[in-house]
C-alpha cells in the first residue's frame, strides 16, 4: 500500500493508514519471533499472533470474509493441529535445542527468494492502486464470491482437486504405513 | 452509526456476557439438584441457596493465584483469559430481535462466529501445555483432537442454513426463516448443537477434562480467579452455543408478537436449549475418547454432508 500511498500524499496519512503499518510491523516482529524463539510451543502461539494480525490487515483492506476465513482455517485449524502435534511429542517447557540447524541457511534462501517473487508480483500488479476505506462494498462475501465463481471458477477448481489429491494422498500413506505396520506385527 | 452508539451495544453485550453465563450456572446446580433428587447447596442466602452463587465467586477471589514451579508461567497466566475472551466477541455479533437488536451486523456473521469460538479452544491448549503437568497436556491433547474432529461438521451444518438463507449474515439468516425450516434443516440443528456441545467440551463430551481419569484435564493446576474465569467460559460457551443455534436453526426472534416481543422470543428459546444441555450432562455418561471421534467422523459428518445435498435440492427445486 506504499506506493499506492504516493499518489496520495505520506504526509498526512489516514488512521487506517497508519493502523495498517503499525499492524503489519505487529506482523512482521510476531513473524520474526516465530522463526527466531527457541521454545518450540512459543513459535506456535506468535503465529497465531501473525496469523492473527493478516486478518486485521485483509480487515482494513475491506477483504471482511477472506478476514474471517483466515482467522478459522490459519489460528483455529492449523495452529490447533501444530499445538496437537507438539504435545504429542511432548514439547518441553523452556529452551530447547533446534532440531535442523542445518537447514536454516537454506530456509532462509527459500523465504528470502518467496518474498522477493511476492514483493515483486504485489508491487507489480497494484503500482498505484488506491482503496478507498469509505468505499465497502468491493471486499463484501457477495463480491468476493461473484469474483470467485464468475471469473476465477476453474482456478478455484483447479485448487479444489489438488486439495483433494493432497487429502486422498494422505489417506493412502497413513493407510499403507498402517498395514506395514500391522504385517510386522504378524 | 454514532460513537456512543457503537459504546452502549458493546456495554449491553458485556452486561449479557456477565449475567447470562451466571444465570445458566446457577440454572445448573438447581436443575441437577432435583434431577437427581438431592438437595445441593441450600442455605446461602434465604430462598432456596440463591447466593450460593455469590458465595462461590468470593470464594474463588478469595484464593490464592498459584502458578506451578515447572509451568510456563506467560502462557499459563494468558490461557483463561485467551478462552474466555472469544465467547465476548461472539456475542457481539449475535442478534437477539429484529429491527438491529445486535451489537454489531458482520457481513460474514456465521464465518465471524465459528471463526472466533475456534480460537477459544487455544485457551485450553495453552493451559493444559504450559501447566506442566501430564493429565493437563493429556486434557490439551484430547481438547484439540476433539476441536479437529468437531469443526468440519459444525461449519457444514452452518453452511447449510447460510444456503438456505442465501446469505452469511446472522440477522439476515433470521430474517429469512420460514416455519418450514424447521423440519428442513432440522439434521442439521441437531449435528451443530451435538458438534456444538463437543466444542464447548460439556458432557457427555466432557472427556478433555474428565475428572474421574484425569483429574481435570487443562484445568487441573489452576486455583482462584484463573479458575474461576475457565468455569465461566464454560458457561458462556453454553450461552454462545445455544444462542447460535436459536439464530441459526430455530428462528431467532420469530414467534407470535414478534414485533414486540421478539428479543424474549430470543432468549426463551437459548434458555431451553441451556436446559437441554444441563439436561444430557445429568441423564448421559461420557464417551470414550475413540467414541467420540467415530461420532464426529461417521455420524456426524456423513449427516451433516446429508443435510447439504438436501438443503440444495431443496434449493435448486422451489
Amino acid at each position: 500500500m506504499n506506493l499506492a500511498a504516493a499518489e496520495h500524499g505520506f504526509l498526512s496519512p489516514t488512521g487506517a493508514e497508519i493502523a495498517f503499518v503499525l499492524i503489519g510491523l505487529v506482523v512482521l516482529g510476531s513473524a520474526l519471533l516465530v522463526v527466531t524463539t527457541r521454545q518450540v510451543v512459543h513459535a506456535a502461539l506468535w503465529l497465531v499472533v501473525t496469523l492473527g494480525g493478516l486478518a486485521a490487515e485483509y480487515l482494513l483492506l475491506t477483504a471482511e470474509f477472506i478476514a474471517w476465513v483466515q482467522v478459522l482455517i490459519y489460528v483455529g485449524a492449523v495452529v490447533v493441529l501444530l499445538l496437537f502435534g507438539l504435545m504429542l511429542t511432548k514439547a518441553p517447557i523452556g529452551y530447547s535445542e533446534p532440531a535442523d540447524r542445518a537447514a536454516r541457511i537454506p530456509a532462509a534462501t527459500v523465504a528470502l527468494g518467496a518474498t522477493a517473487t511476492l514483493v515483486t508480483v504485489i508491487v507489480d500488479a497494484f503500482r498505484t492502486a488506491y482503496l478507498h476505506l469509505g468505499d465497502d462494498t468491493v471486499g463484501t462475501t457477495k463480491v468476493t464470491g461473484e469474483s470467485l465463481f464468475k471469473v476465477w471458477v476453474l482456478p478455484f477448481e483447479v485448487l479444489s482437486v489438488l486439495l483433494l489429491a493432497a487429502l486422498i494422498g494422505a489417506v493412502v500413506l497413513s493407510r499403507s504405513r498402517a498395514r506395514a505396520r500391522s504385517d510386522r506385527k504378524d | 452509526m454514532s460513537l456512543l452508539d457503537v459504546c452502549l451495544r458493546l456495554v449491553l453485550v458485556l452486561g449479557a456476557f456477565l449475567v447470562l453465563p451466571l444465570v445458566i450456572g446457577q440454572t445448573e446446580h438447581k436443575v441437577m439438584a432435583h434431577m437427581q433428587a438431592r438437595v445441593g447447596p441450600i442455605y446461602a442466602g434465604a430462598f432456596h441457596g440463591w447466593a450460593q452463587l455469590v458465595a462461590d465467586g468470593v470464594k474463588f477471589a478469595q484464593k490464592e493465584d498459584i502458578v506451578p514451579a515447572g509451568a510456563d508461567r506467560r502462557v499459563f497466566k494468558l490461557a483463561p483469559a485467551v478462552a474466555l475472551i472469544p465467547y465476548f466477541v461472539v456475542l457481539i455479533a449475535i442478534p437477539i430481535g429484529p429491527n438491529g437488536f445486535v451489537g454489531r451486523t458482520i457481513d460474514a456473521g456465521i464465518v465471524f462466529v465459528l471463526a472466533v469460538m475456534g480460537v477459544g479452544v487455544l485457551g485450553s491448549l495453552m493451559g493444559g501445555w504450559a501447566s506442566a503437568n501430564k493429565y493437563s497436556l493429556l486434557g490439551g491433547i484430547r481438547a484439540a483432537a476433539q476441536l479437529m474432529a468437531y469443526e468440519l461438521p459444525m461449519l457444514l451444518a452452518a453452511a447449510s442454513v447460510a444456503m438456505a438463507a442465501g446469505t452469511v449474515s446472522l440477522p439476515g439468516i433470521v430474517e429469512g426463516f420460514e416455519w418450514w425450516w424447521l423440519p428442513w434443516q432440522a439434521i442439521g440443528g441437531v449435528v451443530f448443537f451435538t458438534a456444538g456441545l463437543a466444542e464447548i467440551q460439556r458432557p457427555p463430551f466432557d472427556m478433555p477434562v474428565a475428572d474421574s481419569e484425569i483429574i481435570f484435564g487443562a484445568y487441573t493446576e489452576y486455583t482462584g480467579l484463573r479458575f474461576a474465569l475457565f468455569l465461566l467460559s464454560e458457561y458462556a460457551g453454553i450461552l454462545v452455543v445455544c444462542a447460535l443455534t436459536t439464530v441459526l436453526f430455530l428462528g431467532g426472534w420469530h414467534g407470535p408478537w414478534s414485533d414486540s416481543v421478539g428479543w424474549l422470543w430470543t432468549l426463551l428459546k437459548i434458555g431451553v436449549l441451556a436446559f437441554v444441555v444441563i439436561w444430557l450432562r445429568v441423564s448421559y455418561p461420557r464417551l470414550r475418547e475413540d467414541q467420540l471421534q467415530k461420532l464426529a467422523w461417521t455420524t456426524l459428518v456423513p449427516l451433516a454432508l446429508g443435510q447439504l445435498v438436501l438443503t440444495g435440492v431443496v434449493k435448486v427445486a422451489t
